[in-house]
């Protein structure tokens, strides 16, 4: 970008501006300007955020970038802009109002030192709205909301953008004289940057609490709120390090779907309705998985659903499968042709399935878990003898090599070559270990 | 010939159609049903020096999301029900700020937190009058897996085109249910007509270095950008906002006609309730009956040209879905009054069965 060496970064024609006699507003306009031109910026090399509220007039005044949007969130569409043109340098301007109900964004932005840079026209009240207190509001002051004395301790917004860990953070007042370099200074720190700028309402705050300049130097030395810099780090900001993300992850394969070949025969010819009912660790979804895999290798179709509580190491695990000749359609169950019960969990959450069952339905289960109110046909998982030593190892997957023999819907073949295809080495070598019990 | 299929869940299949689609920016906030497409964005586009976020809320996130879409950034998000709730003031600046934007809506059963992670379409109404103003949505429902990735691409080109915010209408079973698909429909797009390319109206030129300057806000603005006052101005923008969406209805008008001659019942549904009907549809047919379904897949606006084009002979309409009747009082308004209008619905965190569609057709 070639230097232009511009007066002003103000739009001159917009002028005079729409704020009251007094107000200091323009005084911190004036400043922002003061510092781009410091800088040297092209015009287009700044965009300034603006949300509601006074200060929300001030984008038409620059000839900047602008964007003006909703109350308090303008630190979350700034950082936006910057997060995908880091060569931006982007302004927020934003009133104590905004600081309030944007809050959330304000210790979010200083916490991932989101790079940008905020501008806080901070006077103690809402000023468009009429006069209401603000979270900045002084205690005991007279506003429109609080006629006989505010009553709520104010927030400190630097030390709020401090504590949270924002990069460049400052306290000033409107009418500093080196308000111009500040500004600058804090918009060449790379992360977040903050100036807590105090200021004037000559409508509401100032008439309504006798409140002039110097009042409000003593007020800030009374509440022990230091001015100027106040934190400076060297922490690497969001954008700079979500680089070092993108750099990681570029040498990694993005991910495709696992493309599965019809290389078995299948012998079904309607929809099956199988449920595995289990509990927290026992790979129930990772056996419904085999199980849909394997019939997707013989050709069949299927859809999987999957149920465990939000706290997913603990309770129930249900896995719902439909095998169909025919693409599914209707991918619920509730009256299941096969359900499998391998955990006590899993049973009482099915029951409402299995109660719906009739005697064209079986209901195969482990040990113990037998006594199930339905009028389908119950029988035990009767595994080969010999799986007894192995059963821990994985019994959702010898249910699956089980229902495998027993509903002859695929070719045993298929199973295995599922765990191949879809399963990690360590898994297949486990499970096509389990499987050969079943082999005749 | 060896068949291809692959084991897909809707969220993959969306994140897909989103990627290909060249979307590379996403900002969203975790909440089921709808976390998978997060964790699926947040993970592919930093591999190919995309940008995924998650934001501290979802005022946040959306918000972060028209940022970098004013600043050229091809974005999406998603959420649920109650991620809905709070993204609507956004939702009205987008509008307002003509910002291209895809939003997947992962419907759950309100009201507030509801049953969360069942089968719902709880927010078909939200979504189209989910903020002030009452201006047009664009929305589309998939039903599929397939349509899930076709429809995530198309919703990214009306964004595009519309500048304006699209819904892709999801729920927890096209979510998060994993099915087997054919490579083939995963590749190739229905016989869908094609979306004109360029804008409706003056594409949106982003903040730039070295480009023009550019002034955006969401109020009421003059063509710099500054918020005006002026009810001339101000009537014409809005009117623009509304007729942008509303004169183009034929080219968002997307639906599946499946008409039989001399059926006097259509069944009319949309999103996962559709399949149930499909199925329902089969077995009448199966049983000698003439039937006519339409499944509608551009929920918003309501493509009531192609509707009434399927009321030929119709003297009974059944609308299955899994809300109160939301979309039915849509079709209520465009048919005569001769004509019998039946919901099938459940609120109850259970799929609609087919079962239960052909009970309301043969009137048990």
């Amino acid at each position: 970008m070639d230097p232009k060496h511009l007066d002003t970064y103000i739009a001159k024609e917009n002028l005079p501006y729409a704020f009251c006699p007094g107000c200091s507003h323009g005084k911190i306009l004036g400043a922002l300007s003061d510092s781009l031109k410091r800088q040297n910026l092209d015009p287009s090399e700044v965009v300034i955020v603006t949300d509601i509220g006074c200060v929300g007039l001030s984008d038409k005044y620059f000839i900047t970038h602008a964007f003006h949007g909703l109350h308090g969130r303008a630190i979350t569409y700034a950082s936006g802009i910057k997060m995908q043109n880091p060569d931006l340098n982007v302004v927020v301007l934003i009133g104590d109002g905004g600081c309030g109900i944007g809050g959330h964004h304000l210790l979010n932005a200083a916490r991932l030192n989101s790079d940008i840079n905020v501008l806080v026209f901070n006077n103690f009240n809402f000023g468009m709205t009429g006069g209401q207190h603000s979270v900045t509001t002084p205690l005991d002051s007279i506003t429109a909301t609080t006629a006989l004395g505010s009553i709520d301790a104010p927030m400190d917004i630097a030390g709020t953008a401090q504590v949270n860990g924002g990069g460049f953070i400052a306290r000033a007042t409107a009418f500093d004289k080196d308000l111009p370099e500040l500004i600058e200074k804090s918009m060449r720190h790379d992360g977040f940057s903050l100036i807590d700028i105090w200021e004037l309402c000559t409508a509401y705050y100032v008439p309504r609490n006798d409140f002039g300049r110097k009042d409000m130097m003593v007020y800030m030395d009374g509440m022990e709120m230091a001015s100027g810099i106040l934190q400076e780090t060297n922490r690497p900001s969001f954008q700079t390090s979500y680089k070092n993300i993108q750099e990681k992850a570029s040498v990694q394969n993005p991910i495709s779907g696992l493309e599965l070949e019809t290389i078995f025969e299948h012998s079904l010819t309607k929809p099956i309705r199988i449920v595995l009912a289990g509990a927290a660790g026992q790979k129930v979804v990772s056996a419904g998985n085999l199980l849909a895999s394997a019939a997707t290798l013989s050709g069949l179709w299927v859809s999987r659903r999957a149920d465990f509580p939000i706290t997913i190491q603990t309770g129930f695990s249900v896995a719902e499968i439909v095998i169909s000749p025919e693409p599914v359609l209707y991918s619920g169950i509730v009256k299941p042709d096969v359900v499998a019960i391998i955990a006590s969990e899993g049973k009482s959450k099915v029951s409402r399935l299995t109660l719906a069952m009739d005697d064209s339905g079986v209901i195969y289960h482990s040990d113990g878990l037998g006594n199930i109110e339905s009028e389908a046909q119950i029988s035990p998982l009767d595994f080969p003898e010999d799986v007894q030593q192995d059963i821990r190892k994985n019994l959702s997957a010898l249910t699956a090599a089980f229902l495998t023999k027993k509903l002859n819907m695929f070719p045993f073949e298929a199973l295995k070559e599922a765990s191949r295809q879809i399963q990690k080495p360590k898994i297949t070598e486990i499970n096509l270990g389990i499987f050969e019990y079943f082999e005749d | 010939m060896i068949k291809k299929r692959e084991m897909v869940d809707g969220a993959a299949a969306i994140a897909r159609g989103a990627l290909d689609a060249g979307c590379n920016y996403y900002a969203g906030y975790p909440i089921t049903p709808a976390s998978g497409i997060l964790t699926h964005m947040l993970r592919e586009l930093p591999k190919v020096g995309g940008i995924g976020f998650q934001g501290e809320d979802e005022i946040s996130s959306l918000g972060h999301c028209i940022g970098a879409a004013m600043t050229g950034a091809t974005v999406f998000t998603a959420t649920s029900g109650p991620g809905l709730s709070l993204y609507s003031e956004n939702l009205g600046l987008a509008i307002m700020m003509e910002v291209p934007i895809v939003i997947a809506i992962s419907q759950r059963l309100g009201p507030s937190t509801g049953a969360a992670t069942a089968s719902a379409q709880g927010d078909i109404q939200f979504m189209r009058w989910g903020t002030t103003g009452g201006y047009p949505m664009i929305v589309l429902a998939p039903t599929n897996i397939s349509e899930c990735y076709h429809l995530t691409k198309r919703a990214f080109q009306l964004a595009k085109r519309f500048r304006t915010p699209v819904f892709l209408a999801t729920d927890k079973d096209t979510v998060m249910t994993t099915e087997s698909v054919s490579v083939n429909d995963m590749k190739n797009a229905p016989d869908w007509p094609k979306i004109p390319n360029g804008g409706v109206g003056k594409e949106l030129d982003p903040y730039q270095i070295d480009g023009e300057i550019h002034h955006y806000t969401g109020s009421s603005h003059n063509e710099e950008g500054h918020i005006t006052k002026d009810p001339d101005i101000i009537a014409e923008l809005n009117e623009r906002l509304r007729t942008k969406i509303e004169s183009n209805l034929n080219e968002l008008s997307l639906v599946k006609n499946d008409l039989q001659h001399g059926a006097d019942t259509l069944i009319l549904s949309y999103g996962i309730s559709a399949r149930s009907m499909e199925a329902a549809v089969k077995e009448i047919r199966d049983g000698g009956d003439q039937v006519s379904s339409i499944t509608i897949y551009s929920l918003w606006p309501v493509p009531e040209k192609a509707i009434q084009e399927s009321l030929v002979g119709i003297k009974r309409i059944i609308v299955p879905e899994l809300n109160h009747g939301q979309y039915l009082r849509e079709i209520e308004r465009l048919v005569n009054r001769d004509v019998e209008l039946i919901g099938v619905n459940r609120v109850d965190t259970i799929l609609l069965t087919p079962d239960e569609i052909m009970r309301a057709y043969h009137g048990s």
